[in-house]
């Protein structure tokens, strides 16, 4: 072979264009400049090939998709021709036709893709038959708004639930024109096992998933005189937002958005960066404590709350791995809730904390009964990077105009390594930053840590800190979590720290940041990020004199009683759906011993179905049928003591036929 | 309204699920054949059981439910004792078969998108061609085909089933 | 008389001629009551004290006679069908109370009981046995050969007909490309749809380098109107597993799978006993034929949908998956199941296959066309009097298919009208209609093309002059419509909106537009749809589009249907020349909106007739006409 071999090409409309390892002929054509309108396409998805718009033609072999086309040299491709945008329109005028076309009042107006196309491809009539038949909207989750009105079929949110997440919450129901996206039996979204990520929302092309919105609430706050309302806002909200007003993408604008903030009447404007630098030396120390002590390793980051709802589903027996440590979100909220009534002379319950985050996830980890107490929550209101820019233009401010300010004190303040942990590998770099000095007792003099940086979904790298050498695991992406997690429960991971981010790039790349299906915005955001720590003074959380001074005033000793109480918590066992039970006798009857063995994921793998076979057959050998009722069950949430049984409602863990058996004989007795 | 026959969940039912699966080494692969016989057990898919099917699996219950209605041949409403299958492949369409189907709801007051009377005694379906094309047009009464039916041998088949069901 | 259709008396049990009664147990006969057939059989042969057997053996019997049921013989319509043997006697509708006769007549008196004979509608002569039928008599069957005359559930009696030879010699004494030339040499294409080269789709298999690969053969079949395959596989079913074998010996699989549709129970029992006695005979397992291959073959039911018949949505549905259709490429032959090269063939391909490696390419490409070489089975139903299963070589007319082997076309009432061909729709929802100027063409993959039709599996629906095509085009994307996997736009959207159509049509609705933006949005699907399913949906109203326009501009600007089918848009009269004024319409009318004198032509008054019909099904002179 010549080290000089001839470039590769093919011609797209015309023009010779050169073949460099892209996957389809979409990439090609869309590099080469024309941007061929899709909906079902998306780079980090597998191919769909189902919304028909990608359409080109080649010489020899006719209309097809460019989507799923390998680039070959020598192909001819047109991607205009008569009968091309007669099909296009066809197929967009198809969507229209049965589609809720009240665009005005859509939560995606103006991000819409359907609008977009359907304008770009000079759409003024709809030929055909309005066919759409109303469906209702679900708003049971806390986290997302679906409306099946607005679906398209494209599939992007059922693959990225199930490709990246590793989930399948949602899937393809039905078929023909019946075919619906739905969670499982066509039950609602906050009923599954859906880990609000927002993911789906981010890649629907129109507004059939959304993030549920809570500017109303918020407003209503802001104009109540009684109400004190602080704000948090996460670090990359800052990044991102610019994006809503023109700015290009990971260009900071932090200033602006503390200026809009004040004006909209927030009365406090904090930065949940601060929180961070409180997370990381609290969850460093836990860290340095379990590997020093021999603790449960290795440590899982617990500051995603999808992620965190992803382990209390699946793997109920990691959740002693994950750190005790809140978010930062709940922990600036609970250090609001306890500090400012005191320092502003005002009742607790006429203060409202409310987060802008770049997650949808958020809006339900601040309703956890965790961390809500006495019916006062920790964090009243969460509002996406979308959200803001929505009240920010309907309050009618220009923002890119707007005269910076600054964020208030003490917990407006600061360091870097509270900035970072927006990006994948942040949170690792923060606590390397903090441990390593720890540690070593020396000064680290570059902050960077570029070994953990990077952006593939799941990076394992080696740092040596003093003497030790720390492994470390960083995934974003869930099904990436669950290969690392698989590992962990088999007792086949040496890790000593993982780091968990739900959504692809960490919080910069959450579903409440502005839609993009351009993941190129994504490394600007992250770079963003970086970019900021980088012009910052500080770059280490124990460098932020406001949180030591907050340990000295509020806190006391690191990881002690009072930081426990604010800044700590516990995960318990979930289920992944509510279900009803199997019942397997012929009905209860009120004197019958109720027996339920649990069949959810965790006791079936631990062999519950053995038990429940075992006692089905003594029941039927020894006939009891009219003594005891018994029903295969739907997780009783104690997964990490399975297999459970209950006996008339009293439970036994670690169950064994025999010792099912013997309760039941009881009983049988006592009746 | 329809009521859940919750007798037909028993324990010998469920027992029988768990051979099913261990038949089909409680491969997510397996998903078609195994929905396929357990509806064989309960003449249904309850929505419970596919929800232990997906757990055994290790797959998700919305997969499972996807795969469950995207076939005809699976129902996840329960059905009636006796079911009637009308064929509607071209042959017999050509040869007259909706005038069968229309008779027959008639006769069992069966309105609208409804296939199930409401005494759950029958479920009247169409089916694609079940390949009988010669004897066209076709109706299966409990998987007893009948050749060359009429609208009135049609309503007959089920009236013979009704005067049996009252003896 | 063709040579084919000699039925070797002594076909089984060694040398001595032993009389067989075959009694046909397809799905069709089987309907019309022939398990109870042969219950009678057994009773009525037992007290007549012959002794029979049910076996095949080889060797020497000792019995006198052989009963035994056999798959499908195609002659649906008229069974159950039983056969003499060697008397050659094939008596149709046979009931059991017609048993003891057939006992006493023919077994023990050796006498043809004549009025259990097929009388032949044109000539009235009755045909004794298959080789006087015209049905018969004009088809060559190599497929379907031994269909109705062996026991299905007795790989012995296969084998005694020369079975697992062509997989043995596959096996044991051919490499993978001789087996692939010899199938490309063949000329052999795809009976399943779209007539690929089949030698094309093996050698693209078999030029990948993958430890594993799979075949799979397509027994969904699903196209309303066609059951060649359900017959094959009822009939003849070991010649399905020895074409899969010969097709993973061809591309080096260890795996194959026949996928066949659930509402075939029949045809899945029988295959799944064929391949368990396979097993037993060690044809299939770890050591095939002793050659130390390992191959496994496994029967898998559908679950109902359509679109499984697409090879990337079988797979999916093997896969334990919606069945989706994927885009290609990739090719199955490249990644199929499992992301393993697969192929996956047509049950009827399979077993053309066979008969190319037993009888040698030369041979095969002696009947049929050039480009279409050797016979194609058809599924001849609708409005014909003789229906059931044909195989013919390809190039055969239509004519010769409809007419003559068809017996031509019937009425409603079943009596066979010289005039009465209107259309026939070939390949089911994704074929197109043939008219009267197509009575020539030969059946063929490239001339039926050309006129916007195509072969599909071989269903060959005949209509008669008072089928609407406009409510033909509605059944068939109804029916497409239904089955849409919901995947692609185009598909999903753009059938149910040519439905909707169509249905304007139908009642009254549509405009001039209608009409134009129809054949716009079918030729969208055709050609922007993703799977094949979607790319061949409009044809049946493209294709009725193209030869019937006259019925759809009546429908759309006269309001009126011409064969009176679509009731809103049916104006019934009656013919003043046909009408005799019986006044036997009259009477029978519920709404009395027929008058006229005795012995004087009658009339309907349009304003208070509610085209319920009543009138066209009383009058015998058919003088009723529009609906």
């Amino acid at each position: 072979m010549s080290a000089t071999a001839a470039v590769k090409t093919l011609t797209i409309d015309g023009l010779e264009v050169p073949i460099n390892g892209e996957r389809n002929l979409l990439e090609l054509v869309r590099k080469a400049g024309i941007d061929l309108p899709t909906f079902c396409y998306h780079s980090d998805l597998s191919v769909y090939g189902a919304c028909r718009l990608c359409l080109v033609d080649i010489a020899g072999r006719g209309i097809q998709g460019a989507c799923s086309t390998p680039p070959e040299p020598g192909l001819k491709i047109r991607t205009q021709t008569e009968e091309i945008r007669e099909i296009r329109k066809i197929s967009v005028e198809l969507l229209l036709a049965n589609h809720e076309r009240e665009c005005t009042t859509c939560g995606k107006s103006a991000a819409c893709q359907l609008q977009d196309v359907a304008r770009k491809l000079g759409i003024q009539k709809v030929r055909f038959k309005p066919v759409h038949e109303p469906a209702p909207v679900d708003r049971s989750s806390l986290s997302l708004v679906r409306d099946p009105n607005k679906c398209v079929l494209c599939g992007d949110c059922v693959r990225f639930c199930s490709e990246i997440q590793g989930i399948g919450a949602i899937d393809f129901a039905y078929r023909g024109h019946d075919a619906a996206v739905l969670p499982a039996f066509g039950k609602d979204l906050g009923e599954g096992e859906c880990i609000n990520c927002g993911q789906c929302a981010a890649v629907c092309p129109t507004g059939a998933l959304t993030p549920r919105q809570e500017i109303e609430e918020v407003w209503k706050a802001l104009h109540d005189p009684t109400k004190t309302v602080v704000v948090q806002v996460a670090p990359a909200v800052r990044i991102a937002i610019g994006e809503l007003f023109g700015m290009p993408p990971g260009e900071s604008m932090r200033g602006q958005m503390v200026a809009a903030l004040k004006r909209l009447g927030f009365d406090r404007v904090y930065d949940t960066s601060f929180s961070a630098d409180l997370t990381v030396i609290e969850e460093a120390n836990e860290f340095l404590g379990r590997k020093t002590k021999g603790g449960k390793l290795p440590l899982f980051t617990s500051c995603c709350p999808g992620w965190v709802k992803f382990a209390e589903q699946y793997f109920p027996e990691l959740l002693p791995n994950l750190s005790t440590c809140k978010s930062p979100q709940q922990m600036l909220g609970a250090l609001c809730k306890e500090l400012l009534p005191t320092e502003l002379g005002i009742e607790k319950k006429d203060l409202v904390v409310v987060s802008i985050m770049p997650c949808t996830a958020k809006k339900f980890e601040a309703k956890r009964p965790e961390f809500v107490k006495d019916g006062i929550a920790e964090v009243d209101h969460v509002l996406t990077t979308q959200e803001l820019a929505r009240m920010i233009e309907e309050a009618g401010l220009r923002f890119t105009k707007l005269a910076p300010e600054s964020f208030d004190m003490p917990m407006g303040f600061k360091t870097g390594a509270g900035v970072i942990f927006g990006n994948s590998g942040g949170v690792s770099e923060a606590v390397l930053r903090y441990a390593s000095e720890k540690v070593t007792g020396k000064k680290l003099v570059n902050p960077d840590i570029q070994a953990v940086r990077g952006e593939d979904g799941l990076r394992i790298v080696e740092i040596p800190v003093g003497e030790i050498t720390l492994k470390l695991g960083i995934v974003h992406g869930l099904k990436n979590a669950r290969t690392l997690a698989e590992k962990v429960r088999r007792g086949k991971c040496d890790l000593d720290l993982i780091e968990v981010m739900a959504c692809p790039g960490g919080c910069i790349g959450g579903a409440g940041q502005p839609v993009s299906r351009d993941t190129d915005i994504r490394k600007l955001r992250t770079k963003g990020l970086y970019d900021v720590d980088k012009n910052m003074e500080l770059h280490k959380s124990q460098e932020n004199h406001f949180v030591t001074e907050c340990y000295q005033k509020h806190l006391g000793e690191i990881g002690g009683k009072h930081a426990h109480r604010l800044l700590h918590t516990h995960y318990h066992n979930r289920r992944r759906m509510i279900g009803e039970d199997i019942a397997l006798g012929d009905g209860p009857a009120a004197d019958k011993v109720q027996v339920k063995v649990c069949t959810g994921t965790n006791c079936f793998v631990k062999g519950s179905q053995h038990i429940l076979h075992n006692l089905l057959d003594q029941v039927q050998q020894k006939e009891l049928q009219d003594k005891v009722d018994i029903r295969a069950s739907f997780c009783f949430e104690n997964c990490d003591h399975g297999p459970t049984v209950s006996v008339d409602g009293s439970k036994i863990h670690w169950c064994s036929p025999e010792a099912a058996q013997s309760a039941i004989n009881q009983k049988l007795k006592d009746k | 309204m329809r009521t859940k026959p919750k007798a037909d969940c028993n324990g010998r039912k469920f027992v029988k699920v768990f051979t099913i699966l261990e038949k089909h080494g409680h491969k997510p692969s397996r998903l078609v054949p195994i929905l396929q016989a357990v509806q064989e057990e309960y003449r249904y898919l309850p929505k419970e059981v596919l929800t232990y099917v997906a757990t055994a699996l290790d797959i998700s219950p919305a997969r499972v439910y996807g795969v469950a209605t995207f076939y005809s041949h699976f129902a996840i409403e329960p059905k009636g004792k006796h079911i009637v299958r009308l064929c509607d492949g071209t042959a017999c369409h050509v040869k007259d078969s909706i005038p069968i189907l229309d008779a027959i709801r008639k006769r069992l007051k069966l309105e609208g998108k409804k296939t199930t009377t409401d005494d759950m005694l029958f479920t009247v379906e169409t089916v694609a061609c079940l390949g009988a094309c010669g004897l066209a047009p076709v109706v299966v009464v409990n998987d007893r085909v009948h050749g060359q039916v009429t609208p009135e041998a049609g309503v007959k088949l089920v009236e013979e089933i009704i005067a049996r069901e009252q003896s | 008389m063709n040579p084919q259709l000699i039925l070797d008396p002594a076909a089984g049990n060694g040398g001595k001629t032993q009389r067989r009664v075959i009694v046909c147990a397809g799905t069709g006969c089987v309907a019309n009551g022939a398990y109870q057939v042969i219950e009678a059989f057994n009773a009525q042969i037992a007290a007549a004290g012959i002794s029979v057997t049910t076996e095949f053996k080889a060797e020497e019997s000792q019995h006198d006679l052989r009963l035994n049921k056999s798959g499908c013989q195609g002659f649906c319509q008229m069974g159950p069908l039983v056969t003499i043997l060697p008397d050659e006697i094939l008596y149709n509708k046979v009931k059991v109370e017609d048993v003891a006769e057939i006992v006493s007549q023919t077994l023990v008196s050796h006498k043809v009981v004549d009025r259990l004979l097929y009388v032949d509608p044109a000539t009235k002569k009755h045909c004794q046995g298959i080789n006087d039928i015209p049905f018969y008599q004009r088809q060559q069957r190599f497929v379907l050969k031994e269909c109705g005359v062996i026991d299905p559930e007795s790989i012995q009696e296969y084998l005694h007909h020369g079975g697992y030879a062509a997989a043995r010699k596959a096996v044991l004494k051919m490499s993978q490309e001789e087996i692939v030339q010899e199938i490309t040499k063949s000329g052999l294409r795809g009976r399943g749809g779209g007539g690929f080269p089949t030698g094309r789709k093996w050698e693209a298999a078999r030029g990948q380098k993958s430890a594993k690969k799979y075949v799979i053969c397509n027994a969904d079949e699903g196209d309303p109107g066609a059951f060649m395959n359900r017959s094959v596989m009822e009939g003849n079913p070991h010649s399905v597993i020895e074409g899969l074998m010969i097709a993973a010996r061809a591309i080096g699989a260890d795996e194959t799978l026949i996928y066949v549709r659930t509402e075939y129970p029949l045809a899945v029992a029988r295959m799944k006993k064929a391949v368990e006695d396979a097993q037993k005979m060690g044809f299939l397992g770890d050591n095939v034929f002793g050659s130390g291959q390992s191959l496994t073959c496994e029967v898998l039911e559908g679950a109902g949908a359509f679109v499984c018949g697409e090879e990337t949505a079988m797979i999916a549905s093997i896969e334990g998956q919606r069945g989706m259709p994927r885009p290609k490429p990739p090719f199955p032959a490249q990644c199929g199941l499992w992301g393993k090269p697969t192929i996956i063939n047509n049950v009827e391909t399979l077993a053309h296959a066979v008969r190319v490696i037993n009888q040698g390419a030369d041979t095969f490409k002696q009947l049929g066309s050039a480009a279409s070489p050797g016979t194609k089975t058809f599924a001849l139903t609708g409005h014909v009097a003789n229906t059931g299963l044909i195989e013919v070589p390809f190039g055969t007319t239509l004519r010769e298919v409809v007419l003559n082997i068809g017996g031509g076309i019937t009425d409603r009432r079943g009596k066979v009208k010289p005039d009465g061909f209107k259309a026939v729709q070939i390949g089911g929802p994704s074929g197109g209609c043939l008219t009267k100027d197509h009575l020539d063409l030969p059946l063929d993959y490239d001339s039926l093309r050309s006129v916007g039709a195509m072969v599909g599996s071989g269903g060959l629906v005949a209509m008669n002059e008072k089928t609407c095509m406009v409510s033909i085009a509605r059944f068939f994307m109804d029916f497409t419509q239904r089955e849409s996997c919901g995947k692609c736009v185009l598909c999903r959207e753009g059938t149910r909106q040519l439905l909707a159509m169509l249905d304007d049509v139908i009642e009254g609705r549509a405009t001039g537009e209608t009409l134009v933006l129809m054949e716009k949005l079918a030729l969208a699907v055709q050609k922007g749809s993703l799977c094949g399913l979607g790319k061949t949906a409009p044809n049946p109203v493209l294709s009725t589009l193209r030869y019937f326009r006259h019925e759809y501009d009546a429908h759309v600007f006269h309001k009126h249907c011409p064969t009176g089918q679509c009731k809103a848009l049916a104006k019934p009269s009656i013919d003043p020349v046909k009408c005799k004024g019986c006044t036997a319409c009259a009477k029978k009318c519920p709404v009395g909106a027929i008058s006229g004198e005795k012995k004087q032509a009658h009339v309907i008054d349009q304003v208070k007739c509610i085209v319920c019909g009543v009138c066209a099904d009383t009058c015998k002179l058919e003088a009723v006409v529009g609906v």
